[in-house]
């Protein structure tokens, strides 16, 4: 079967960044060392790691907003980074983003109408007629559960689950193909959260929109994510289906945060069973350990650890359903625990 | 690994004895430009030594306000109009300034989120850690360094000695927390609260901060107040369970029971939004709306506007917080309809 063109493809991705000089003498700290993704439309992608693993360069480089020191970004298979002009902006539009702090991403001196409408001013040729704008901004503003009467009020005057709100409505007002979403839900309460996580995924189906989904919080990944890429150090050391990394992780570091991240049993009770205990904490970024990158906390490293950087290793379908993890050594078929 | 007998065993024990705290009836105001509010209600738990309560709830619910009026840190604008805090054998709500700041540190002692705020960002952490052994027990400058050295090895920061002399930014997140952790505990308090103290972190450092929080709870025998949101750190850390909105304390009881079978609709549409128990694809069972804003919130009971329950009576009377089991209670008037999830 041949597969269709994906709506994202990045491959071999480096991004790095000129940093003050540290102690042992080094200035550049690699970001993104060789990242590969693919997305579909109207799937969703999760990405996990932790501070610091280079989450959200990626994310500014799938935004345009940074570029690439080697690798390539193909939506629809057009190379952004190559556009000029019109057709730049035209992509931009197609490509949005949801931030993770409602109270700091909404300017407060501006109605939710005033920044549900603010993209159009760039994009003149969306709602080309400043009478139907109104109109646009109560369609939207229904679609994501506001009311139409919420059109002139200011943010103060709302919650932080309605701001939320706002920010996806002004991301929807430029009909984008992807958004990309950084931590949306982190900054919320968890009964609030809950109905974000439901109108994302309501607009999905209505829209047929794809997701990026950063997020620290790995049950709100395994809820909304197709598949899931797991960053450590600027390397996607994991990447698969969603249930397949979450139930049979590959690699030890995929193990050892789903081990790590607190569980809550239908029952009531707390998950997890036994804690894979990481020892010490993420190296520098700017003196990545050689060979594998996770070595330095990992309980199974050897020798060959330290002086080869593994190749990813494979199981299961062909791609996209592959699941893959770098490692020397993965992780047996059976799950952890048993 | 655990040097303390089983819980099965201290268990009867830390019940009959004297708790090593006991928070009754606690009221807090707030005094803000546009008028006075309820921040905390008529707020009632206690806690034994070798035990951990967690005080559970959302942003507003006043779970740091009550954590704050119990260590006698509430800023100007709040007020404790009502209730008792013991602790020491004392109602320390009744001590002075001065005799309350003796409690601070050998009995009663916090830990905030933000380690960075609350350490000095201008004295090396070695100074910083021996300072409560200098105030409450007048040790030298160089024996409460050693103090302190002894502190950081304690909490599992490596090479204690040369990094006492490093500042609080030269450590990451969770050495912060640590350091903050090692303050928190050095003068061995009865009872330790700790304000979301994980919330910061990432996931294996939160694992590796839990972790010693236990370790040095069992070790020395203290009561821990774990103030947070997340309820998966409530199961795994928690032995009993307060729950707030609004100000008041809507459930509580041991948390084995109350997330097994809650008993108010708050507690279960909590639990229902958790999105680990939710089946993938189908939409999560979200509470509706949101919380009420302090100032408006409802005569009646306080979660009447997002209860699936709600009928005229919540609207007119104000749940008592009533026993739904031994060691249980619930503030809902239709709490037996919930008797299944």
């Amino acid at each position: 079967m041949s597969e269709p063109t994906p709506l994202l493809e990045v491959t071999g991705l480096r991004k790095s960044f000129r940093v003050a000089r540290n102690k042992a003498g080094r200035n550049r700290l690699t970001a993104l060392d060789g990242v590969d993704l693919r997305l579909g439309r109207g799937e969703t992608l999760g990405l996990v790691g932790e501070s610091g693993c280079g989450k959200s360069t990626l994310a500014r480089v799938l935004l345009m907003l940074e570029r690439p020191d080697e690798g390539t970004v193909r939506y629809d298979g057009v190379d952004p980074f190559a556009l000029k002009g019109k057709e730049l902006l035209a992509w931009r539009r197609r490509v949005q983003m949801v931030f993770q702090d409602p109270f700091a991403s909404l300017n407060a001196r501006m109605t939710a109408a005033d920044l549900i409408g603010e993209p159009w001013r760039t994009h003149r040729d969306l709602v080309p007629d400043p009478r139907k704008r109104e109109a646009r901004v109560r369609e939207l503003l229904d679609l994501v559960g506001l009311r139409a009467g919420d059109a002139h009020r200011y943010p103060n005057e709302f919650s932080g689950g309605q701001r939320q709100r706002i920010g996806i409505a002004r991301a929807l007002a430029l009909e984008p193909d992807l958004i990309v979403c950084d931590e949306p839900v982190s900054a919320l309460d968890l009964s609030v959260q809950a109905q974000v996580l439901n109108l994302l995924a309501d607009l999905q189906q209505r829209l047929g929109v794809s997701y990026v989904f950063i997020s620290h919080d790995l049950s709100v990944v395994r809820h909304v994510a197709d598949r899931v890429s797991v960053m450590y150090l600027g390397k996607i050391i994991e990447h698969g289906p969603t249930e397949d990394v979450f139930d049979r992780p590959l690699h030890p570091y995929t193990a050892a945060l789903m081990s790590a991240a607190p569980a809550l049993e239908p029952d009531g009770t707390a998950g997890g069973g036994d804690r894979i205990l990481l020892s010490g904490e993420l190296p520098s970024p700017l003196d990545p350990p050689s060979g594998c990158r996770f070595r330095t906390r990992c309980w199974q490293a050897a020798d060959r650890c330290a002086t080869e950087s593994p190749d990813p290793y494979g199981r299961g379908e062909e791609a996209p359903d592959r699941h893959e993890g770098r490692c020397h050594y993965p992780l047996s078929l059976s799950p952890i625990g048993a | 690994m655990n040097p303390l007998p089983s819980t099965a065993t201290a268990e009867p024990d830390a019940r009959t004895a004297e708790p090593a705290l006991a928070v009754e009836h606690l009221s807090v105001d707030v005094h803000t430009a546009s008028g006075t509010v309820r921040a905390v209600h008529d707020v009632s738990f206690s806690v034994h030594k070798g035990r951990t309560l967690a005080l559970l709830g959302e942003s507003g619910c006043g779970k740091s306000m009550t954590a704050l009026s119990i260590v006698g840190l509430l800023e100007p604008v709040a007020e404790v109009v009502g209730g008792s805090v013991k602790a020491g054998g004392t109602d320390v709500l009744t001590l002075s300034r001065r005799a309350r700041r003796k409690l601070a540190g050998p009995v009663l002692s916090i830990v905030f989120q933000d380690a960075l705020a609350a350490l000095n960002p201008v004295q090396p952490v070695g100074r910083q850690l021996g300072e409560p052994f200098r105030i409450h027990h007048g040790l030298s400058r160089r024996e409460a360094r050693e103090k302190a050295i002894e502190l950081m090895r304690i909490v599992g920061i490596p090479e204690p000695r040369a990094r006492a002399r490093s500042y609080p930014h030269q450590f990451s997140g969770g050495m912060r927390q640590r350091l903050l952790i090692a303050m928190a505990v050095a003068l061995a308090p009865d009872v330790l609260l700790a304000d979301e103290p994980t919330t910061a972190l990432d996931v294996t450092v939160q694992a590796q901060i839990m972790r010693l929080l236990r370790d040095l709870r069992a070790e020395r025998d203290m009561a821990v107040v774990l103030i947070t949101h997340d309820l998966a750190v409530v199961a795994e850390h928690a032995d009993d369970v307060v729950i707030m909105y609004a100000g008041n304390v809507v459930e509580t009881g041991p948390v084995r029971e109350v997330f097994a079978k809650p008993r108010h609709p708050y507690t279960k549409g909590l639990l229902d939004s958790v999105p680990e128990r939710a089946e993938k694809g189908k939409p999560l069972p979200a509470v509706g709306g949101s919380p009420p804003e302090l100032s408006a919130v409802p005569p009646g009971c306080v979660f009447q506007a997002r209860c699936p329950l709600a009928r005229e009576r919540c609207a007119d009377e104000r749940p008592r917080l009533t026993a739904t089991g031994p060691a249980r209670a619930a503030a809902c008037h239709f709490s037996e309809e919930l008797t299944s999830v």
